[in-house]
């Protein structure tokens, strides 16, 4: 797949769930890193504390991919439950390091793998005396093992083992010996027969491996946010407990003890998203994060934040539906319900972060828009890009101070003989509210889920229901225009891709792919809904626009055709993902290439019939 | 000219600038001699229509914020869910005194979850329930707080056990727990200012006739069943902070409580023995009377040391929601520092 002499290889890692094989990848991960080696893990969880298979995906490429790669190069395999199965992941002529244990592999699994039996189980019994120890402890030694056959010198591992274990110096020297008996074990007792091997690279430096709910609780701090409530759920928790580890150490004031955040771990979604509504009428800047089954839940006060226009940050780190679906595994499959979610007519901003470094810009920004726009804004991440590590530049320092919306204090209202919370003054759809507390007589106003008029007043008339709902629709056509907009690249062919989330960087990696087979495709990469006009834009200039979507019913195809109209619904082609594993440049390949072999036949075609011309 | 005299409260408010738009509730209903009681404890105790934030669910209860000061925001928010927007907005700005309105369907049935939750946090507010063990709004079904055997206006008899929502707030550790009588002043307005002046979540039960769907024979939520079975705790006056005034009272026939803004509550015992100070005598209380088929009211629980959330949350005095970016954002020297940090 890569080109001659690139580095792509691709290693996964079978293990036992609860037995320290995270710390094992990440370490190596780290490792890889550090030789200057751009690196895209993925972690492949059940959901369960110990004792189900796990998997872990590790990708290093001189290219620079962040997307993951299906088949492995090599395969440590140290789980007996799935051995026979993990052997169809090898690549023909891999290597294979497996517990020997196991006894061989079946012959015919893979084609002519590299074998490498390592008795895992004993060296791990005869150098780590202590059992508890030993469980936490037996997975590392695979590392030195393939630090041995790949080349990873013992620097890179130190430095790897030192980010790791930093506060643990314990576990620092036991981590190291374990390492250094998998490369022992190695060097005495194997011979290298294949011919894996990474060598230095100067491609990370100043980059860093971050996880994307890490990068977001950053950006809700940056952002503002005084208030979380949250519940915990698969695969948001991280987030908020990522936010409530740096409110503990940026947001208390060392003298008084006094916390400048409130942090609510709620009875339910259905409470955290109250909570949020509640702090937002209030004038505080709040959150939520959850997953899809929270999103069920808060269906009932996203449409009353919608209605009552009250501000509000929703995140939503996307897992595999319907119902529990599979808790641990990625998808993009609550786009079309998010969008809009509750009752009656709604629609609510919806941003749509491709990165790490767009996991911390967005949340930023959504408390902005949010009280800017008064609405529930939604941050749709997914387990792909908030639970793995992804290599990142460095975050910037926010170089704009808050946009706190249009809030009339007091001493507006002095210079005014009448306020109404719901009178769109300005023509943008956007009116003016009051905070509870002002003091003054025109401050107040009632808060109602119910039908209302400009005055905040209960009404049922018919009139005056419809002239609010179309406001509410011109808001978000202020909206549109304030959302993060579109990253088209390219912009010659004839064949387009709209892609959006963590489909990014699979589809970066498939455009070179099929660049290199005569495909040119330009690309847009949507980062907000409601879609801007350069998505129109887009489309119109394209015969076929290749619209990724990591869930089975195609749903951003839905909502374009939808808001494209019938004139340009035809051009878009749907390509969908939904395996629950996160998405590789293949799927996208092995769906885009056949679709588009005629044409690029005939490009082929072209050049000797121009020439005859 | 003669000088029309209105009489001011001691923030020169007259009562009338604590009343709201006129009831749209049916004429005789309890909810709005509740409202009335409201309006005048709110006037006695002076406060501040600025200060107040106006809390409710969905019902005929919760549409009574609107009756009582104009001058207040309000929020009505979805059905049973008051508790929730109410924690939310407390931790935003805690400068904001809380008094919120539900019913028994609102509070026992499709919000009882955040109700218990509620009281756990101990979220400063005053949260009465005007409780009449019926659904108004959809025309009399039976609420989860109707007693057993109570008879409904169409003749069905409830079969189910009721929820207490007095016993199951002291059970759940609420910090303040009464019940009273959409009809008994005397005792609400005091119990209200006492509310007002507790820090945490203060829970009134209030028994509250539905003129409509249940005030017939049968009925253990009319007006003349509270009449014939109230069990009236204690006499109750309520003694402001800057009182000096001291009523002689016969020696041990009295109790006070005191709260966390230097008032007092001074009880006289009435009925039953019972110390409002003791968790297992109100629980017994609620039981005892409940199985006798008798309405008990009075203070039936109240611990002021308990934290309230905002406390135990140890939030700055300053409201979050008026902190800015310099209080909020890492300065640059620590972001890069934990930029580093994650290298």
């Amino acid at each position: 797949m890569a080109k001659h002499g690139a580095l792509d290889l691709n290693l996964v890692a079978s293990t036992v769930n609860g037995s320290g094989s995270q710390s094992a990848n990440l370490v190596l991960t780290r490792a890889i890193f550090a030789m200057g080696i751009p690196v895209a893990p993925k972690n492949l969880f059940p959901s369960n504390i110990e004792g189900l298979p796990t998997w872990f995906y590790l990708r290093a490429t001189s290219a620079g991919y962040r997307a993951g790669r299906r088949r492995a190069d090599l395969l440590v395999a140290l789980d007996r439950a799935t051995f026979a199965a993990d052997l169809a992941r090898l690549e023909p002529g891999g290597v294979l390091v497996f517990e020997e244990a196991f006894g061989p592999p079946p012959s015919g699994a893979g084609s002519g793998p590299h074998l490498y039996p390592v008795p895992f189980a004993r060296l791990a019994k005869a150098s780590i005396p202590d059992a508890d120890l030993r469980k936490y402890l037996t997975n590392i030694i695979y590392v030195g093992v393939v630090a041995e056959i790949l080349g990873i010198p013992d620097a890179a591992l130190e430095e790897a083992l030192l980010h790791q274990f930093k506060s643990k110096p314990k576990a620092l020297a036991a981590n190291r010996e374990a390492i250094t008996t998998g490369r022992e074990y190695f060097r005495s007792n194997l011979t290298k027969t294949d011919s894996l091997q990474l060598a230095a690279l100067d491609q990370t430096e100043g980059q860093l491996l971050l996880e994307g709910n890490q990068t977001a609780a950053l950006g809700a701090i940056m952002g503002g946010c005084t208030v979380l409530a949250w519940y915990p759920i698969t695969p948001s928790s991280s987030l908020a407990e990522h936010v409530i580890g740096l409110a503990d150490r940026y947001r208390v004031d060392h003298e008084t003890g006094e916390r400048r955040i409130a942090t609510i771990q709620a009875e339910d979604e259905l409470a955290a998203a109250g909570m949020v509504l509640g702090a937002g009428w209030a004038g505080a800047r709040a959150m939520t994060t959850t997953s899809g089954p929270g999103i069920s839940l808060m269906a009932e006060f996203i449409g009353l934040g919608y209605y009552a226009e009250i501000p509000g940050v929703f995140v939503d780190v996307q897992r595999v539906g319907p119902s529990t679906g599979l808790p641990t595994r990625t998808m993009q499959g609550d786009i079309l319900f998010a969008y809009t979610l509750s009752h009656g007519d709604t629609r609510h901003p919806v941003l749509l972060p491709g990165s790490v470094l767009e996991c911390y810009q967005f949340m930023q920004q959504a408390f902005d828009l949010a009280e800017q726009l008064q609405t529930p804004i939604f941050v749709l991440s997914d387990l792909d890009l908030g639970m793995n590590l992804w290599m990142t530049e460095p975050l910037p320092y926010p170089e704009y101070d808050f946009d706190r919306g249009k809030v009339l204090h007091k001493e507006q209202l002095d210079q005014m003989t009448r306020f109404e919370r719901y009178r769109d003054v300005d023509g943008d759809g956007v009116p003016w509210r009051t905070l509870p507390g002002t003091e003054h007589p025109l401050a107040a106003y009632f808060t109602r889920g119910s039908g209302h008029d400009e005055a905040a007043r209960y009404t049922e008339s018919d009139e005056t229901y419809t002239r609010v709902m179309d406001r509410l629709a011109r808001k978000l056509e202020t909206g549109r225009e304030r959302l993060p907009a579109p990253i088209v690249q390219g912009g010659s062919a004839d064949v387009g891709i709209l892609a959006y989330g963590s489909s990014h960087h699979a589809v970066v990696e498939a455009i070179d792919i099929l660049a290199a087979r005569g495909l040119a495709i330009d690309y847009l990469r949507l980062r907000a809904l409601p879609v801007a006009s350069q998505v129109a834009d887009f489309v119109s200039a394209h015969e076929r626009v290749y619209v990724v979507d990591q869930n089975r019913d195609g749903q951003m195809q839905q909502i374009l055709q939808i808001e494209l109209g019938p004139d340009l619904a035809h051009r878009l082609r749907s390509v969908r993902h939904y395996d629950g594993m996160p998405l590789f440049a293949a799927d996208l390949v092995d769906q885009i290439e056949p679709a588009e072999e005629p044409a690029v036949a005939e490009a082929r075609a072209l050049p000797l019939a121009a020439g005859a011309r | 000219m003669a000088a029309v005299t209105v009489k001011v409260n001691q923030l020169g408010l007259s009562r009338d600038d604590y009343k709201g738009l006129a009831t749209t509730l049916c004429a005789g209903c309890g909810h709005n001699s509740i409202t009335n009681h409201i309006v005048k404890a709110l006037y006695d105790h002076g406060v501040d229509p600025y200060r107040l934030a106006k809390m409710s669910g969905i019902g005929c209860s919760s549409k009574a914020t609107a009756y009582f000061v104009e001058r207040a925001h309000a929020f009505n928010a979805v059905h049973g869910r008051m508790p929730a927007v109410t924690t939310g907005a407390a931790v935003a700005d805690r400068d904001l005194l809380f008094l919120g309105i539900s019913g028994d369907g609102d509070t026992a049935s499709i919000g009882l979850g955040q109700f218990c939750h509620l009281l756990r946090r101990n979220v400063d507010c005053t949260y009465v329930v005007e409780n009449n063990g019926v659904y108004g709004l959809t025309k009399g079904q039976f609420s989860a707080t109707a007693d057993l055997g109570s008879v409904q206006k169409k003749g069905s008899v409830n079969q189910l056990e009721t929820i207490d929502i007095a016993g199951l707030a002291v059970q759940v550790g609420a910090s303040f727990v009464a019940r009273s009588f959409s009809g008994d002043g005397a005792q609400l307005v005091p119990l209200l200012r006492a509310a007002l002046s507790h820090r945490g979540t203060a829970v009134l039960d209030v028994i509250s006739p539905c003129v409509t769907f249940n005030d017939h024979e049968g009925s253990t939520k009319s007006y003349q069943y509270v009449k014939d079975h109230e069990l009236i705790l204690q006499e109750m006056d309520f003694i402001p902070q800057q009182t000096e005034v001291e009523v002689d009272y016969a020696e041990g026939s009295s109790t006070e409580v005191e709260l966390h803004d230097g008032s007092r509550l001074r009880l006289r015992k009435l009925g039953r023995d019972h110390d409002p100070k003791n968790r297992l005598s109100a629980l017994q209380v609620i039981d005892e009377s409940r199985r006798q088929g008798e309405v008990v009211t009075g203070l039936l629980y109240v611990n002021p040391e308990m934290p309230d959330l905002c406390s135990a949350e140890n939030l700055p005095r300053i409201p979050l929601r008026d902190l800015g970016a310099e209080q909020l954002r890492l300065t640059p020297d620590e972001f890069a520092s934990l930029l580093k940090d994650w290298a």
